[in-house]
Parts: C-alpha cells; sequence; structure tokens
C-alpha cells in the first residue's frame, strides 16, 4: 500500500463573527497561500482538491462550493466535497491517493456559523419525523449525555472543569485559538493554574444547560483549516519530517440517542482500534464538550501520562466542518514538529459523538 | 469599505414526509392518543421505534404498547426556549422511557422550574388539541404529580384502528441568517444604486469579472481593483422562455440571455425586452433599461436590456465565452 504522510497545515485564525462571507473564500484564500508557500507548491501541483463544509451554515443551496473560487479551479482542476468536517474531506483526499488518481491531495474545511444560529441549524441534523420537529438544540442534547455520566458516577463536573482548564492553559501558545489562558482582555488567567481554588471558581459559575456551564461547551467561531497529504517520495521531498498515516478508520452509531449508550462512544473506539490508536503518544481530540473528551479517552483507551489536545482542541475554537481537520493537521504538526513520533487525530460528527474518525500518524 | 453590506435572510419551507409503514402505525396511534414501540432482535422495547432493527436491519414484527407514563432517565434545562422548540417558557429537555419500553424517547418536560426536574421522576405526555401530525401530538410531557385530575387526558381518545391510517407528516422547517456580502459585492451593489457598473481586475490575469467575486476563480486571489463599466454590451447566447411557470413576471415567450457588458471579460444573465423574441440574436448590441429612479434599491435597479440597432459583434469577438 502506498505511503501517504500529512507534509502541510494552516487554520484562520478563530472568529466569533467573521465579516467574511458563507462562501469561505475569504478565510481560505490566506490559508492556501499559507500552506503552498510553506510546501513550496504550486495550485498547479495539487492533483486532488476536496473539501467539507455545509450550505446549512450559509442558508443557500449550492453555497459551500463556490469556495472554489479560493482554488482559482480553472483549468479544471478534480475536486470533490462532502457535507461533513473537513476530515471525512481527507479520508477521501487520502483514498484519491492510495487509488493512484493523484500524488498530492489538499483536503480543506471551513464554516461561517455565525451567519445563523448553529444550536438550532443542528437540529436538522436530527431524525427528520422523531426528535428534528422538537427542535433540539445541539448543547441541550450534549447536556443530556453529560448527565447520563455524572449520576452514573463515571466523571464529575470538577473533572469535566479541568479538562476545560486544561485546554486553555494549553493553548496559550496558540495564535488561532479564540479561548486561552493569559491573553489580556480575558477573564482566564485563573484557569491557566489548575489548582483547586480555580477549578471551585469555575464550577461556581451558572449553568448554560445544566450540566453544562459555558466553559463545559466549545467556543463556536468562524473558521476554516487546510491540510496538504502527498505520497511517497513527494512527501519526502516537501517535508523534513513528514507525518506518515498508518491507520485512518471511521465508523458511526445509531441515531437513535435514546437507544444507544451516551456515556460510551463505540464508534470512537472500533475506529480507534482498527487505527492503531493505542500506540498514540499525543492526541488531539475533537470533543467540543468537556465531558466528550473524556467519553474519547476512555474509548481510545488512552493512558493518563498522555498529552491531549496540546492545541487546546475545539473548546477553545470550534469552528465548524474545519474543527476535525484541524485536529488532525494538530497532531501531524507534533510530528512533524519532532515533538513526538506517534500522533492521533480525531473528528466528530453528529450528535452526541454518534459518528467518529481517527487519523493515527508517525514519523519514519 | 470596512463592514460589507449584510441583510436579513429567512428560509421556511414546510415539508411533508410521507411515513413508511413502521412510522404510519406509530404516528396513527399518536392520533389516538396511544404511543407505539417495536420489539427488537435483542428483545427489546424501543420507543419511539425504529425502522429498522439497528443489530438485524429488519423492519419490526411487533408493535407494543406503551405508556402513557414514564420515567426521567435523563435530562437538562433551557431557560430561553429557541424558535420552534415545544414551549415558549423555561422548560426540561429529557430522554424519557416509557413503561413498558427499554428505550428512551426525547422530548420537553414542562415542570416550570428547574428544581422540579430530576432523574426518576414520573411523568406523563399532556396531548397537543390537534393532532395528526406525529411526535408533535405530543406537546410536551408533564411531571406526574402537576397532572390534572382529568386523568381522561391521559386515556386512547379511539379504539385501536378506529382511525384511518396516516401516511404523511408536515415539518415546518423555518431557519433565520444573517447574510453578508464580499467587499467587492458590497461596492458593486452600492455604486448600482446610485445608477453606476462596477466590475473588479484580477491582479494576476487582468480580466474584469461583473458582478465581483470573492476571489479570480483563474488564480485564486481577491479582485480589488475597481473598474467602472458602460450600461452596454452584447448577447453571447441567449434562450426564448416559453414555458409558464409559477412566479413568472413577464409574459412568454421571451428572452433570457447572457449579456457580456463593453469591457467587461464575463457575461452575465438579464432579460432581452423590446423586441419580438425571434429578432434577438447572437452578438447582438444592447443597452441596460433602468427602472425608474424612485423605485430603485440596492440590487434590482436594471428591469432588462434592448438592442441598441448597432452592428452586431462579429463572432470571434465572442466565441471564446460560448
Amino acid at each position: 500500500m502506498t505511503d501517504v504522510a500529512v507534509v502541510g497545515f494552516a487554520e484562520a485564525p478563530n472568529e466569533r463573527h467573521s465579516p467574511a462571507t458563507t462562501n469561505g473564500v475569504e478565510m481560505l484564500v490566506p490559508i492556501f497561500q499559507q500552506v503552498l508557500q510553506s510546501t513550496g507548491l504550486k495550485k498547479d501541483d495539487i492533483g486532488f482538491w476536496c473539501s467539507g463544509s455545509s450550505d446549512y451554515l450559509a442558508g443557500r443551496a449550492f453555497s459551500f462550493v463556490s469556495a472554489v473560487d479560493a482554488i482559482g479551479a480553472f483549468p479544471p482542476v478534480m475536486e470533490s466535497h462532502v457535507e461533513m468536517d473537513g476530515a471525512w474531506a481527507l479520508y477521501e483526499a487520502w483514498l484519491k491517493i492510495l487509488t493512484g488518481e493523484a500524488e498530492i491531495a489538499l483536503a480543506y474545511g471551513f464554516g461561517k456559523s455565525s451567519a445563523g444560529n448553529l444550536r438550532r441549524v443542528l437540529a436538522l441534523q436530527l431524525d427528520p419525523y422523531l426528535v428534528a420537529p422538537l427542535w433540539p438544540d445541539s448543547v441541550s442534547i450534549a447536556a443530556l449525555q453529560a448527565r447520563l455520566g455524572i449520576e452514573a458516577g463515571m466523571w464529575t463536573e470538577s473533572d469535566m472543569a479541568f479538562v476545560a482548564a486544561r485546554s486553555r492553559a494549553n493553548a496559550r501558545d496558540n495564535p488561532a485559538a479564540l479561548r486561552r489562558a493569559g491573553v489580556p482582555g480575558e477573564e482566564a488567567s485563573a484557569e491557566s493554574e489548575l489548582t483547586t481554588r480555580c477549578l471551585s471558581e469555575l464550577l461556581a459559575r451558572p449553568y448554560v444547560a445544566d450540566p453544562l456551564r459555558a466553559h463545559d461547551c466549545a467556543a463556536v467561531t468562524d473558521g476554516a483549516a487546510v491540510v496538504i497529504l502527498a505520497a511517497g517520495e513527494r512527501a519526502r521531498e516537501l517535508c523534513g519530517r513528514p507525518a506518515w498515516i498508518t491507520g485512518f478508520e471511521h465508523r458511526i452509531d445509531s441515531a437513535s440517542l435514546g437507544a444507544r449508550d451516551l456515556t460510551s462512544a463505540p464508534s470512537a473506539a472500533a475506529a480507534g482500534k482498527a487505527a492503531g490508536a493505542s500506540r498514540a503518544q499525543v492526541a488531539e481530540l475533537h470533543a467540543p464538550f468537556t465531558h466528550q473528551e473524556i467519553i474519547l479517552r476512555r474509548a481510545l483507551d488512552l493512558g493518563d501520562g498522555l498529552s491531549i489536545n496540546p492545541s487546546g482542541g475545539a473548546l477553545c475554537g470550534n469552528p465548524m466542518f474545519a474543527a476535525g481537520l484541524a485536529r488532525i493537521g494538530s497532531a501531524a504538526t507534533e510530528i512533524i514538529n519532532g515533538r513526538a513520533d506517534v500522533a492521533l487525530g480525531h473528528a466528530t460528527s453528529g450528535p452526541a459523538l454518534q459518528q467518529n474518525l481517527i487519523c493515527v500518524m508517525e514519523a519514519q | 469599505m470596512d463592514q460589507p453590506l449584510h441583510a436579513p435572510l429567512e428560509i421556511s419551507f414546510d415539508y411533508t414526509r410521507s411515513l413508511g409503514p413502521t412510522l404510519s402505525a406509530f404516528v396513527t396511534a399518536l392520533a389516538e392518543r396511544r404511543i407505539l414501540g417495536v420489539r427488537g432482535w435483542d428483545g427489546r422495547v424501543h420507543a419511539p421505534p425504529f425502522e429498522y432493527d439497528p443489530v438485524t436491519g429488519h423492519p419490526p414484527d411487533q408493535f407494543v404498547e406503551v405508556g402513557p407514563g414514564g420515567t426521567v432517565v435523563s435530562w437538562t434545562w433551557t431557560d430561553r426556549p429557541l424558535d420552534g422548540q415545544p414551549l415558549a417558557h423555561a422548560f426540561g429537555w429529557a430522554l424519557i422511557r416509557l413503561d413498558g419500553a427499554d428505550t428512551a424517547m426525547l422530548h420537553a418536560v414542562d415542570a416550570r422550574s428547574a428544581d422540579r426536574m430530576r432523574t426518576g421522576m414520573r411523568v406523563r405526555p399532556r396531548w397537543a388539541a390537534n393532532g395528526g401530525n406525529g411526535i408533535t401530538d405530543i406537546a410536551c410531557f408533564e411531571p406526574d404529580a402537576a397532572a390534572t385530575a382529568d386523568t381522561s387526558s391521559t386515556r386512547a381518545i379511539a379504539e385501536a384502528g378506529e382511525l384511518a391510517p396516516i401516511g404523511m407528516i408536515t415539518s415546518p422547517v423555518r431557519l433565520s441568517y444573517d447574510h453578508t456580502v464580499s467587499p467587492g459585492e458590497s461596492s458593486y451593489l452600492l455604486a448600482l444604486a446610485e445608477g453606476r457598473l462596477i466590475g473588479q481586475r484580477c491582479p494576476v490575469c487582468a480580466k474584469v469579472y461583473v458582478p465581483p467575486r470573492g476571489a479570480c476563480p483563474v488564480d485564486g486571489v481577491p479582485t480589488r481593483d475597481e473598474v467602472q463599466l458602460p450600461d452596454t454590451g452584447i448577447v453571447t447566447t441567449f434562450c426564448v422562455v416559453n414555458v409558464p411557470f409559477h412566479g413568472q413576471k413577464y409574459p412568454s415567450p421571451y428572452v433570457a440571455a447572457s449579456v457580456l457588458i463593453d469591457g467587461a471579460d464575463i457575461a452575465f444573465q438579464h432579460l432581452i425586452l423590446g423586441c419580438p423574441p425571434d429578432e434577438v440574436r447572437m452578438g447582438m448590441r444592447v443597452k441596460a433599461i433602468w427602472k425608474p429612479r424612485e423605485e430603485w434599491d440596492v440590487g434590482h435597479n436594471i428591469d432588462h436590456f434592448e438592442p441598441t440597432g448597432q452592428p452586431d459583434a462579429p463572432y470571434d469577438s465572442f466565441a471564446h465565452h460560448l
């Protein structure tokens, strides 16, 4: 099987309300230029372009395909797109290289969710007969999941607050993150110290959806991410220390929220096992809620000593349809920059961790 | 310009959804004020029902009446309900295991106060006044203790099988957005509001786009150089609209055409009126006919294009646009 590696990654700064259009072009042009420059590639070198986003963020049919203008797609290019996080576009790009139809591929994801009300829009991904007509919002569904785990003794609100605090401390050095510890004007300086006093301060704050507090929920942002994949020798030419993909799997659980055990993520466990997740030294987990990071750690059997979300993760900036791809890109960066030999990137889709994708990469 | 133009964008549609055999039985039962579950391969009773068993993939072969009361297995609280949610005042969401079921149903609980929500509490349905439209026939659940003394509200209002099977439900969907245009589109629209046409030139290939795009589709870079354009041009290609359609403004036959403005490198769609449709030709020179000034707004100020009477543009001059 062909060796394929991540050789480049760039992400747009996470913004609460970008002035960009929902077409994504304004967010994408700078990071396309950045990633092509960092690899020395020209757009004509890219054999396959694949993107992930959703027209539901724009409220206009066929809107997200307009992002193709950011490519400069004339003469025509080989292109595909998926109504998913860009991580799944990356998966398709990986397959394209494996089938021999491209040597270098670029996957991108983007979303300007501030144009609409994301919590409402996401109700439309639920069962259209039995659930969506009630318009349950995404935060409430996550809250139902969080409470199940608390009352089963699987995690506590304090465990959840710890995840939030640790994430912000990690994000301190991530220029793309929205929430991070120690930023002037941010009242997060207390969160950079993981002390009991700090945790009880967080726990004193009001619920937004009992038992979830604001810090338990990802900061939903407008943003974009891009990853470049290359095969074999080309990867070695483009990057000093490519992040070679050794496992890439995704699985999905039942859509019926009341019929599956929401405190576990069997699809993450299955994808992780198939991809070799247990070998990872560092993991970037796409967990938009603090308790979901706990669920994923257990599903993937990641030890306590493992570094989780050195970028800060989705809690510090969750651009819809780009956050999962950004986890894979961030994990790859740990390898490319020599900080790890085996890294894992995870992406999720659907309510309450219904669908999960795992990408395991290593240095050679 | 710092802040591009933006405007509200509201979309709505009443989806009609046909029900298969399983959901038709479930929805018809709801109209009778009964709740059905189905038995899965593993013996578990699923309420609401599955259409295909999550383990075997088979459709259910056995319906089981469940509830109407149930037990809350998890809950949360919503202080400020969103549009379309079951209640307009603060309420709880819950996963409710109806009596006789092994799985839970997601619904709202009108507990009036978050203090009254707890896992293990007993709830029962409050039925909507008008049924026959699926899961919202249950307006919400309410705490058992708060339920009215009128126990007839929990009894089925029709014998099983009495109502004709319901085969369809209607699901209204309404979404609100704030649509922002690109900086180039902003300049274009503001100029159009003043009776001027503006194109934008790509700094790499020098092509002029009207209306402007976020980036040159050839070079992938923003096209920020503004170019003032005349309101004259040619027809590159066109079609004669003969078929009447809902919302039609002009009686057919009429001509919809690709109009290439003088100085632009890409055509846009517009109408050709003011001459019989069979006189429209590829290469025909046209000019914009603006609406009366008092009718101008941001966007639709050119009503249509009309022939100028000048000689047609030679084919070679626009062949590459076809």
